[in-house]
C-alpha cells in the first residue's frame, strides 16, 4: 500500500492505477478543500503543492507522488494569504478559492515583492468564474506589502 | 397583526400577482448614506470558511454508503431510443441499481439534443457507474437534427408564441424620421460554467427525502421535488449552505436531483449525482444564441421618432424565453416601438437563465444601434442618451419609484472625457476608442420573504433565514442589516440560510432579488427584537420605552444610562429573545428598475485584430448599497463575465450533427486574470425612497449588461469599423475593419 506525506502526516492510501491525487486527498482523506471543478486539468481549482511546486491534483495518479511532499490548503490555514484574500473580498463563491490560495502561496514564496504582471502570469491557471480577479490581486500584493 | 395583501411579484422581468401575509410594522428608511454598519465595507461573513477549504459544498457532501451516478446521455442531435439493454451494467462490479426512462420522467428514450439524459447507473464509486454505462446496450435510430433558428422560425417550430409588442406607430415613426439606421447583430450561445457543476446528494429516512443540492432555490426545488414524489412538502429538506455559483442555470431540481433521489429509494442508500464538465457544457442550460434585425429612426437633433425590432432566439429544446426585445421597449422616451420574438425550437441543450437573461443580448444589439446613428446624425452617443431620456416607464404608463440614470451619465463625463487623450494614444497599427452603454434591469425583490433574529443571553445575534448566499455576499448584508438594527458591532451576529428545516421561507436566489427581498425582512425581524429588549429594558429599570434605544451593544436611555444587552437577556438565562419579520410588498402602481452606464477604453490591433480592453467605468443606480465592499466585487464580477461574453466565450457546434464541441474549459475560453482591464466602480448609493424599509434594489446582474455594447463602441470609436457580432473574435474584427475600408473606398471613389 503505497504511503502519501500529506500537510507533513504520513497516511496509507489505496492507489489503484487510475485514483488522481485529487480523489485520494478529497475521498480518502477527506481533505475536501481541494476542489475539482474540471477534473481534466483545466481549472486550477484543485492545485496543491507538491514539493512546494503548484499541481493539478485531479490529473496526477496517486501512485506518481512517491515520498514527495503534498500540501493542501489545508496545510496552508493559517498563511496570511487566507486572511488577505478575506479582508480583500477576493472570493465570491469561493469554489476556486483554495486553488487560488495554494497557487498564490508558490507565487509569494518565491517572489515576494511580486509585479501585478508577475502575478497574472503565475495566477492565469487558476479560473475564476466569479471573476474576483482584481480583489486576488489586491490580496497578494497586500500580503506582499506586509511582508516588507 | 397579520395583513393580507394581494401584490405584484417579479422574477427576472416577469410579474405576477400573488397573495401574502406581511406582518412587517412598516419601518422607515435609514437616512441617506453609511450607517454603523450598513454602508460602510465589510469582509464577507463566510469568507473565512470557504478560504481555508473548511466550507461545505454540495461536492463536498460524503455520507456513509453513499453511491456515485454515471448518466447515459444521447451522443445525437436528435434521436430515438430503439434497444436500451441494462442488464450487462447491472453486472458490472460495484453497481448497486439502474434507472430507465419507464421509471424516471426525467429520463427519456427521445432525446432531443446532445447530452439529454437516458438513462443511470449508481455504484460504489463514480469509475465503477462509468465502467458500467459503457456497458450498456443501446441502439439509437439518428434524426436529421434543426439546428437553424431561422429555419425553425419559418417553419413555425417555436417554444411558446411569438411576443409581440407595439406602442404608438413605429411605421409612422419611421416615415417622420430624418435619418434612419438599420442593422443586424448577432449574439452567440453563451455557457454558465459555474466552478461547482449542478449536484446533488439525496437520502431517505423514513420516508423523508434530504436533498443537499447545489442551488438557487431551496424552496423551488422542495416544492417541485415533493410534487415529483408525491409527498408533503414538510417531508422534503432541502440543504444548500455554500454554493459554488449558479448564475441563472440552478433555480429548478434538475435530471440529477430526481435520479438521485428515485436511485436513493431504489438501492436504500444515499446517492450523489454529480454533472462532470462535460456535462455542464452539454446539457445544464446556457445563454441562447439570438439573431436581432434593428431599425431606428431619429430626427436631426436625435429625437427617437421609431424603434423597431425583430428577435429570434436559439432557445433549444426547450427552455425559458428571456426578453432579448426588453431593453428596446423600456430605455428609452420613443413613442414608437415595435418589437417581435420568436424562440426557435432546436435540437441543442434548453437554454436557462443566465445572469440578465435577453438583456445582456438586447442591450448589445440597441446600444450598438444608437452608437450608428449617432455617428449618421454626427451626434455625440452620451448627448443622443440624454435627448431620449424616459422619465416615466413607457411600457406600463407608471411612473418609476426611483430613477437616477441622469446622474450616471453625469457621473460618466469624467470617464467619457478621456476620449481626445485615449484616442491620441494610437500607435502603430494599435488604435485606441471610448464606448459607452446604458443599463436597464429589473431587481426590485419581492415577498413573501421571511426571517427570524434571536438574540441570546450573551447579547449576540443570529439570523436565521431559509435564503441560499450564491457567492454573492447575501449572507453579509443581511448580517450587515440586522447588526445595525440592533446596534451591534457585526461580529456580534452569526447567520444561518439554505437549510428548509431550519428557517422560514425566503424567495429565489435570482433576478437580483435576494438583498431587496431577504433584507427588508431581516431588518424587520431584528427591529422585533429590538423592540421587545427596549420594553423588558423598561420594565427591569422603571423607564419609558420610548426613552430607550439599542446602540454599540449597549441599551441606552435618554438620560444617560446605559445597560450591556447582555445584562437584559442575560435576565433569560440560556433563554432567547426571538423576532420575526416579513418581506412587504412593492410600492404599487410603480416601476422598480435599475440603470446605470458604463465606459469602456480598448485598443485594436488593427492589422491583427487583437482587441485589448483596457478600462472600464461603471456607474450604477441600485438604491442604497449595504455592503461597498462586496458590491464593488459583484460589479468587477459582471463585467469580467461581460468581457468573456464579449471576446472570447462561444458555444460552438458541429454543423452537421449538432454535437457541441466545446465541453472543456480548454475549449471554452473564460476570461482569465490576464484578461482584466482595469475597472472604476461607482455606485450612486440613494436609496429609492418607495422600496420597503431599506430602498435597497439588487446588484447582481446590473454589471454585466452593457459591458459588451461599451465595448463595442469603442471598438468603433477606435477603427470606425461596426462590430456586430458576438464574441468578437479576430475574424469578426478583421472583417468589420474591411467592411470599414470598403466603405471609405466607395465614398472616396464616389466623392473623385
Ligand atoms: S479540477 Fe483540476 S484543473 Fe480543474
Ligand atoms: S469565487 Fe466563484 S469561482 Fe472564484
Amino acid at each position: 500500500m503505497p504511503e502519501l506525506v500529506v500537510n507533513g502526516e504520513r497516511h496509507d492510501v489505496e492507489g489503484p492505477a487510475m485514483r488522481t491525487l485529487a480523489e485520494t486527498l478529497r475521498e480518502d482523506l477527506g481533505l475536501t478543500g481541494t476542489k475539482i471543478a474540471c477534473g481534466e486539468g483545466h481549472c486550477g481549482a484543485c492545485t496543491v503543492l507538491v514539493d512546494g511546486a503548484p499541481t493539478l491534483s485531479c490529473i496526477t495518479l496517486v501512485h506518481a507522488v512517491g515520498d514527495r511532499e503534498v500540501t493542501t490548503i489545508e496545510g496552508l490555514r493559517d498563511h496570511p494569504l487566507v486572511d488577505a484574500f478575506v479582508r480583500a473580498d477576493a472570493l465570491q463563491c469561493g469554489f476556486c478559492t483554495p486553488g487560488q490560495i495554494v497557487s498564490a502561496s508558490a507565487l509569494v514564496r518565491d517572489q515576494p515583492e511580486p509585479a501585478r504582471d508577475d502575478i497574472r502570469h503565475a495566477m492565469a491557471g487558476n479560473l475564476c468564474r466569479c471573476g474576483t480577479y482584481p480583489k486576488i490581486e489586491e490580496a497578494i500584493l497586500a500580503v506582499a506589502a506586509d511582508a516588507d | 397583526m397579520a395583513r393580507l395583501i394581494r401584490t405584484e411579484k417579479e422574477v427576472e422581468g416577469k410579474y405576477t400577482e400573488q397573495w401574502i401575509v406581511v406582518e412587517e410594522d412598516s419601518l422607515d428608511q435609514w437616512p441617506e448614506g453609511p450607517q454603523t454598519t450598513v454602508g460602510r465595507p465589510a469582509a464577507r461573513v463566510t469568507g473565512p470558511a470557504r478560504a481555508r477549504g473548511e466550507a461545505e459544498y454540495t461536492a463536498d457532501v460524503q455520507l456513509p454508503g453513499m453511491l456515485h451516478t454515471a448518466v447515459l446521455r444521447s451522443p445525437h442531435g436528435h434521436a430515438r431510443v430503439t434497444r436500451l439493454e441494462l442488464g450487462p451494467a447491472l453486472e458490472a462490479p460495484g453497481v448497486r441499481g439502474v434507472l430507465t426512462p419507464e421509471e424516471c420522467e426525467h429520463l427519456t428514450s427521445e432525446p432531443g439534443y446532445p447530452g439529454e439524459p437516458v438513462a443511470a447507473v449508481a455504484a460504489d464509486t463514480f469509475a465503477q457507474a462509468e465502467a458500467a454505462l459503457a456497458r450498456i446496450d443501446v441502439d439509437w435510430e439518428i434524426v436529421e437534427p434543426r439546428l437553424d433558428p431561422d429555419d425553425a422560425v419559418r417553419r413555425e417550430e417555436l417554444i411558446g408564441e411569438p411576443q409581440r409588442y407595439e406602442r404608438g406607430d413605429a411605421d409612422r415613426g419611421l416615415a417622420e424620421a430624418d435619418v434612419v439606421v438599420e442593422a443586424e447583430y448577432r449574439t452567440q450561445t453563451v455557457l454558465h460554467n459555474a466552478l461547482e457543476t449542478h449536484q446533488s446528494v439525496c437520502v431517505w429516512e423514513g420516508g423523508r427525502l434530504t436533498v443537499y443540492t447545489s442551488t438557487q432555490f431551496i424552496w423551488g426545488v422542495r416544492a417541485e421535488v415533493a410534487e415529483h414524489f408525491g409527498i408533503p412538502e414538510d417531508r422534503v429538506r432541502v440543504v444548500c449552505r455554500y454554493m459554488g455559483g449558479g448564475f441563472g442555470a440552478k433555480t429548478t431540481p434538475g435530471e440529477y436531483t430526481y435520479i438521485a433521489a428515485q436511485l436513493a429509494r431504489k438501492t436504500g442508500r444515499p446517492v450523489r449525482c454529480a454533472l462532470t464538465r462535460r456535462e455542464e457544457n452539454l446539457a445544464s442550460g446556457n445563454r441562447h444564441a439570438t439573431i436581432q434585425r434593428l431599425v431606428a429612426g431619429a430626427r436631426e437633433d436625435g429625437t427617437l421618432t421609431a424603434l423597431g425590432g425583430e428577435f429570434t432566439m436559439a432557445v433549444g429544446w426547450d427552455g425559458f424565453q428571456s426578453s432579448t426585445a426588453g431593453p428596446m421597449q423600456m430605455l428609452y422616451a420613443c413613442d414608437n416601438v415595435r418589437t417581435v420574438e420568436y424562440g426557435a425550437k432546436l435540437n441543442t441543450g434548453p437554454n436557462a437563465a443566465f445572469r440578465a437573461p435577453g438583456f445582456v443580448e438586447g442591450t448589445f444589439g440597441l446600444e450598438c444601434l444608437l452608437d450608428e446613428l449617432a455617428a449618421k446624425l454626427g451626434l455625440d452617443p452620451l448627448e443622443l442618451r440624454r435627448r431620449n431620456y424616459a422619465d416615466s416607464d413607457l411600457v406600463d404608463d407608471r411612473p418609476f419609484s426611483s430613477k437616477n440614470l441622469l446622474e450616471c451619465y453625469r457621473r460618466a463625463e469624467p470617464h467619457w472625457g478621456r476620449r481626445d487623450e485615449v484616442r491620441a494614444r494610437s500607435e502603430g497599427p494599435w488604435r485606441r476608442g471610448v464606448g459607452l452603454a446604458s443599463q436597464i434591469w429589473y431587481g426590485a425583490g419581492g415577498p413573501p420573504s421571511y426571517a427570524w433574529v434571536r438574540v441570546g443571553s450573551d447579547g449576540r445575534a443570529h439570523v436565521i433565514t431559509g435564503g441560499q448566499d450564491i457567492g454573492t455576499g447575501t449572507t453579509t448584508a443581511l448580517a450587515q442589516i440586522a447588526a445595525e438594527e440592533l446596534g451591534l458591532p457585526l461580529d456580534r451576529v452569526e447567520i444561518s440560510i439554505g437549510d428548509s428545516d431550519r428557517g422560514p421561507y425566503a424567495s429565489i436566489s435570482a433576478g437580483s432579488s435576494t438583498t431587496p427581498s431577504l433584507g427588508p425582512a431581516v431588518r424587520a425581524a431584528a427591529a422585533d427584537v429590538a423592540r421587545q429588549i427596549v420594553e423588558v429594558a423598561a420594565q427591569r429599570h422603571d423607564l419609558e420605552e420610548r426613552v430607550l434605544s439599542l446602540r454599540d451593544g449597549n441599551v441606552v436611555s435618554a438620560d444617560g444610562g446605559s445597560w450591556g444587552l447582555e445584562e437584559i437577556t442575560g435576565l433569560f438565562d440560556d433563554a432567547q429573545i426571538i423576532g420575526k419579520g416579513s418581506r412587504g410588498p412593492n410600492p404599487t402602481g410603480m416601476r422598480v428598475l435599475t440603470f446605470g452606464v458604463q465606459v469602456a477604453e480598448v485598443a485594436v490591433d488593427v492589422e491583427t485584430g487583437e482587441i485589448r480592453v483596457e478600462r472600464i467605468a461603471a456607474i450604477h443606480d441600485i438604491g442604497r448599497v449595504i455592503n461597498p465592499l462586496g458590491a464593488s466585487s459583484q460589479v468587477e464580477g459582471g463585467i469580467i463575465q461581460g468581457l468573456g461574453h464579449t471576446l472570447s466565450e462561444q458555444r460552438l457546434l458541429d454543423p452537421e450533427s449538432g454535437a457541441v464541441l466545446t465541453q472543456t474549459l480548454d475549449a471554452y475560453k473564460l476570461p482569465t486574470i490576464a484578461d482584466v482591464p482595469e475597472i472604476v466602480t461607482e455606485l450612486l448609493d440613494i436609496p429609492d425612497p418607495h422600496l420597503t424599509n431599506l430602498g435597497a434594489k439588487g446588484l447582481g446582474e446590473p454589471p454585466i449588461i452593457p459591458t459588451a455594447a461599451a465595448i463595442a463602441n469603442a471598438i468603433r470609436d477606435a477603427t470606425g469599423a461596426d462590430v456586430r457580432s458576438l464574441p468578437i473574435t479576430r475574424e469578426e474584427m478583421l472583417r468589420a475593419l474591411e467592411e470599414a475600408r470598403e466603405r471609405e473606398r466607395a465614398v472616396a471613389g464616389s466623392a473623385g
